[in-house]
């Protein structure tokens, strides 16, 4: 019933054989062991599960592990510069943009992809680009400073 | 008594200049200060490292659990055939209440709750098996095979079902002080109606999960996603019909928390521990985010009957509130939390003669539960809404109304007394009044607004949008209501390097609880805080703690902890005033004089000797000196006689206050948030980023609560909003377009750990200044038809829409 699926993950290529059914996030955290992506809400709306697939942020909880066949994935593993945090990472980090944590990691992925579309967000742009990933804690405002933090660090 | 209250905030300012642009975040930053350190767990958060319970490494022959539910709401179980699901591939066992070994009821005040229905079903959904297998898909798979026919009867779902039905949860509880009939005498004008507020959905991002591990020798370690260890301890022991020695529940973090894992993190655990009972395997589960929203109880829906009488000036003379709260189908919290809002329900305003009646009402919901503030919103929203009818009827300023109404700073005064006769002490409410009016320049803008809204003579003519604006205060009395619960313990290690471990029962669920202990006793030993290591938190290093809730697990487990330091230090101080003494002339030995400061120690008549911390840990070890401690902490003074209603709940009040202003298209009915002024006063803050994060974050859940957030229930009472698509909660977008936060930085609050004050509830109730402020705004659309009293929480497009129109609930039905 598996069918052979070839993805590099964070640089690194894997071949693995996966029920059609499986989701990215499960092949993502149970196959590969990345656990850092988390699952909220299952629907495509919280964005917990946030990675990028060739460049595009997609929600791995409603895309099949298959359609990442052939394709690059970027998890929150793989956005740091080995020990070196990268400017996202960095901002949520230096301005507490993260309470319970579990939000973070997808917030970072759409925050980076946002940052990489248009490098100079306003305000205004940081909180619409953001929209489609939920944080019940900190109701957002050092989310925001973080981002800022991260475009005038990448500037 | 050092208080600089001419420089709010100082560093703390969170805020920009008056004239600000379209788009204006705070200008200033509310992140780390230089010297805090950030979050305990943020590096885990930005690189994915940091582990919830979903992602513990998978366990030699684990299992994961699947629940069959009741098919509807209430009725009589009159066959449960499980056959199929036993044949089903993949399933392992298959657990019925029969399967318990120990007590099928539980509960955190009465135990009235089954684990496991069995001949009755109370609401939908309700489990009434567990099903193992070593996969979730098959576990879910074969769940849904089960044949369980009811006996149905009519579930009884609202408020007034359940009054009509007399079904209640508790006793009638009452409060009552003044003379009310002199009251009523006095009383020129008086305003009478029902006030109803909606439940919300705690929406942690992390559902209830839970992963259970037999150990040798007949025991149980239980990891939980809870804000209670040591509930699911003993309920999992109870359960089991097991002593509470043969569990261990430890907690590393939670996804969010919120109030929703106090009570309700026990079931999913103790469906874990039962299989991992029968099978000896470790098993764990993780609750769907539809199935949690389903099958786990919210904050409580409330309505409140209210008669208030007055005076000219709009000064409440008398007050008649019966109060009602959707409890659902079992006590769960109800009764704690019916008791907070009866507690709450003056807010910050005196009531010379009163009369609060409440009841929780049992209705077929899952129980009702915890959540943030805990019935506090709920009471503080009918008279801030009364405040605003008073007003109205008055025309006056309800910012005038409130502050005829207000708690006076005089602590000595008649009018400083609560309904339950706690004194207000330390007042600060009078003063935030004054400064906010001032810095949100309140007047001015009410006369700005007050003409814009005059050009609103007819549907359908510009200006299509009103403004509203308000002020309102937040008092919110700080301890468990329940005397009992106000202990802790802490545990604190120091190693021979220096290096210290802490563990407390408090838990982290992102409010940063950890980095505050952690700065906390790193201060008591004069050491940075990075040599300071808060551990998980584990029933087997504090024992019978309590809930990290109320807002109080600084409070608390930071005071614990800090008697544990002093009993620690008080040791090293010994051994190094010899020391010291011993190394400089004429110097006798002063363990008083010995001071604990930047990594070393000193004695304060010659500070420039210094011994190394480290140094003297390791002397302190080969001197067989003890560098362990456990310690104790109650909070003193606290008594509440719930059978009359009277006594001091509370250690003190967090207090604070926000300017809201809104705009309401008066066609469409949607809102937008113009602008926020926050000031609170949080006494001395220990870790400014962590609690203005706590402001925020509160605030913006309460905005939630009172503007987007609708739980929708069908005939059934199936609920039809369980996931993100139907249930909005706010969205980065949905933020007030300008928000100042500033607290007044104080130290006041002498009898509280390090001068604090809690801060984890208190701002939720800040966004009552939203829905007030919506209010107002449909004050001026009352010629049009628009009845703003009839305005219930939450302030839904839809429902402002509906206030707009003039239609009652019934007629908009009817009509849409
Ligand atoms: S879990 Fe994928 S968007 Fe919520
Ligand atoms: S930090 Fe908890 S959901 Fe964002």
């Amino acid at each position: 019933m598996g069918v052979p699926i070839k993805v590099q993950v964070n640089g690194k290529t894997y071949e693995r054989t996966v029920e059609p059914r499986t989701l990215l996030v499960h092949f993502l955290r149970e196959e590969l062991g990345l656990t850092g992506t988390n699952v909220g809400c299952e629907t495509s709306l919280c964005g917990a599960c946030t990675v990028m697939v060739d460049g595009k942020t997609v929600k791995s909880c409603t895309q099949l592990a298959l359609q990442a066949d052939g394709s690059s994935v970027t998890t929150i593993e793989g956005i740091a510069d080995g020990d070196r945090l990268s400017a996202v990472q960095e901002g949520f980090w230096e301005k507490h943009g993260l309470q319970c944590g579990y939000c973070t990691p997808g917030m970072i992925m759409a925050a980076t992809h946002l940052l990489s579309e248009n490098p100079k967000p306003s305000e205004a742009e940081i909180r619409a680009g953001l929209k489609g990933n939920l944080c019940r804690c900190t109701g957002y405002h050092n989310i925001v400073e973080a981002v800022k933090y991260a475009a005038a660090k990448m500037a | 008594m050092k208080r600089d209250l001419d420089r709010p905030g100082g560093s703390a300012t969170l805020g920009g200049d008056a004239a600000s642009s379209a788009v204006s975040w705070p200008r200033r930053p509310i992140a780390r200060q230089p010297g805090q350190p950030p979050h305990d767990s943020a590096l885990g958060h930005v690189q994915g490292s940091a582990r919830y319970i979903d992602d513990l490494p998978l366990r030699e022959g684990e299992l994961r659990i699947a629940l069959v539910g009741a098919p509807c709401a209430r009725g009589r179980v009159t066959r449960l055939d499980l056959d199929a699901v036993r044949a089903a591939p993949g399933v392992v066992g298959v657990y019925t209440a029969a399967d318990l070994p120990g007590a099928n009821l539980w509960g955190p005040i009465f135990h009235d709750e089954p684990v496991l229905a069995e001949e009755v079903v109370a609401y939908l959904g309700q489990p009434l098996a567990v099903v193992a297998a070593d996969d979730e898909r098959d576990a879910r798979a074969a769940a849904a095979l089960a044949r369980v026919e009811v006996e149905e009867e009519e579930p009884v779902l609202t408020i007034e079902q359940a009054v009509a039905a007399g079904e209640f949860i508790g006793p009638q509880r009452q409060i009552a002080r003044g003379d009310l009939e002199a009251g009523w005498e006095r009383a020129r004008q008086r305003i009478e109606g029902r006030f109803e507020s909606k439940g919300q959905e705690q929406f942690y991002l992390e559902s209830q999960a839970a992963l259970v591990v037999p150990e040798e020798g007949g025991s149980l370690l239980v990891y939980s996603s809870t804000q209670n260890p040591t509930e699911i301890q003993k309920v999992v022991a109870d359960a089991l019909g097991w002593r509470q020695s043969q569990v261990v529940c430890e907690v590393l973090r939670m996804g969010g928390a919120f109030g929703g894992k106090e009570t309700q993190a026990a079931l999913p655990a103790v469906f874990a521990a039962l299989v991992a009972f029968h099978t000896h395997r470790p098993v764990r589960v993780v609750y769907g985010k539809d199935e949690d929203m389903l099958l786990t109880g919210k904050r409580h829906e409330f309505h409140t009957d209210y008669r208030i009488g007055f005076d000219e000036r709009g000064r409440i003379v008398a007050a008649e509130l019966d109060v009602r709260s959707n409890g659902g189908a079992y006590a769960d919290l109800s009764t704690a939390v019916l008791e907070r809002c009866m507690l709450h329900l003056d807010n910050a305003y005196h009531l010379p003669a009163v009369r609060i009646g409440a009841r929780v009402c049992r209705t077929n919901l899952p129980p009702n539960t915890a959540f943030r503030g805990f019935g506090g919103p709920q009471g503080m929203a009918v008279i801030e809404s009364c405040m605003e009818e008073i007003a109205a009827r008055l025309r006056l300023d309800p910012l005038d109304v409130r502050r005829v109404n207000l708690y006076p700073a005089d602590e000595a005064s008649d009018a400083a007394l609560t309904p339950y006769g706690q004194r207000v002490r330390g007042n600060l409410l009078p003063e935030i009044f004054d400064r906010l009016e001032q810095s949100s320049d309140y007047r001015l803008r009410r006369r700005e607004i007050s003409q814009h809204n005059a050009r609103t003579d007819a549907w359908g003519e510009p200006p299509c949008v009103l403004r509203g604006l308000s002020l309102v205060p937040v008092k919110f009395g700080i301890s468990f209501t329940n005397k009992t619960l106000n202990q802790a313990n802490a545990l604190v290690n120091v190693y021979t390097d220096g290096s210290v471990q802490v563990s407390t029962g408090a838990t982290e669920m992102g409010q940063g609880v950890n980095t505050k202990l952690a700065m906390i006793v790193a201060q008591e030993f004069g050491i940075d805080h990075r040599r300071v290591v808060v551990r998980p938190t584990s029933t087997e290093k504090n024992n019978n703690t309590s809930p990290t809730a109320a807002s109080a697990s600084t409070d608390l487990n930071g005071a614990a902890a800090v008697k544990a330091c002093a009993a620690i230090r008080e040791r090293l101080a010994e051994l190094a005033s010899g020391l010291l003494a011993g190394s400089t002339d004429g110097l006798a030995p002063a363990p008083e004089q010995v001071g604990f400061e930047g990594g070393a120690v000193f004695d304060r008549r010659a500070p420039e000797r210094r011994i190394d911390f480290a140094e003297l840990c390791r002397r302190a070890h080969v001197e067989r000196i003890d560098l362990g401690a456990r310690s104790f902490y109650a909070t003193p003074g606290i008594d509440f006689d719930r059978e009359t209603g009277r006594g001091c709940p509370f250690a003190y009040y967090t207090t604070g206050a926000c300017v809201a202003e809104v705009r309401v298209d008066r066609l469409l009915g949607t809102l937008e948030l113009e602008r926020l002024d926050v000031l609170m006063d949080i006494g001395k803050p220990i870790h400014l980023a962590i609690e203005m994060g706590q402001i925020v974050g509160g605030l913006v859940q309460g905005i939630g609560w009172v503007t987007g957030e609708e739980l929708v229930y069908d005939g059934r009472g199936e609920l039809l909003t369980t996931s993100p698509t139907t249930y909005k909660i706010p969205a980065a977008s949905d933020l007030p377009r300008d928000l100042r936060v500033e607290i007044l930085d104080n130290d006041l609050n002498r009898h509280n750990v390090r001068s604090t004050k809690a801060v984890g509830e208190p701002p939720l109730m800040l966004a009552i200044a939203v829905w007030t402020a919506v209010r107002d705004a449909l004050g001026a659309a009352v010629a049009l038809g628009a009845r703003p009293g009839d305005l219930r929480i939450p302030a839904t497009h839809e429902e402002i829409a509906r206030t707009l129109s003039g239609c009652s609930v019934e007629e908009w039905i009817a009509a849409s």
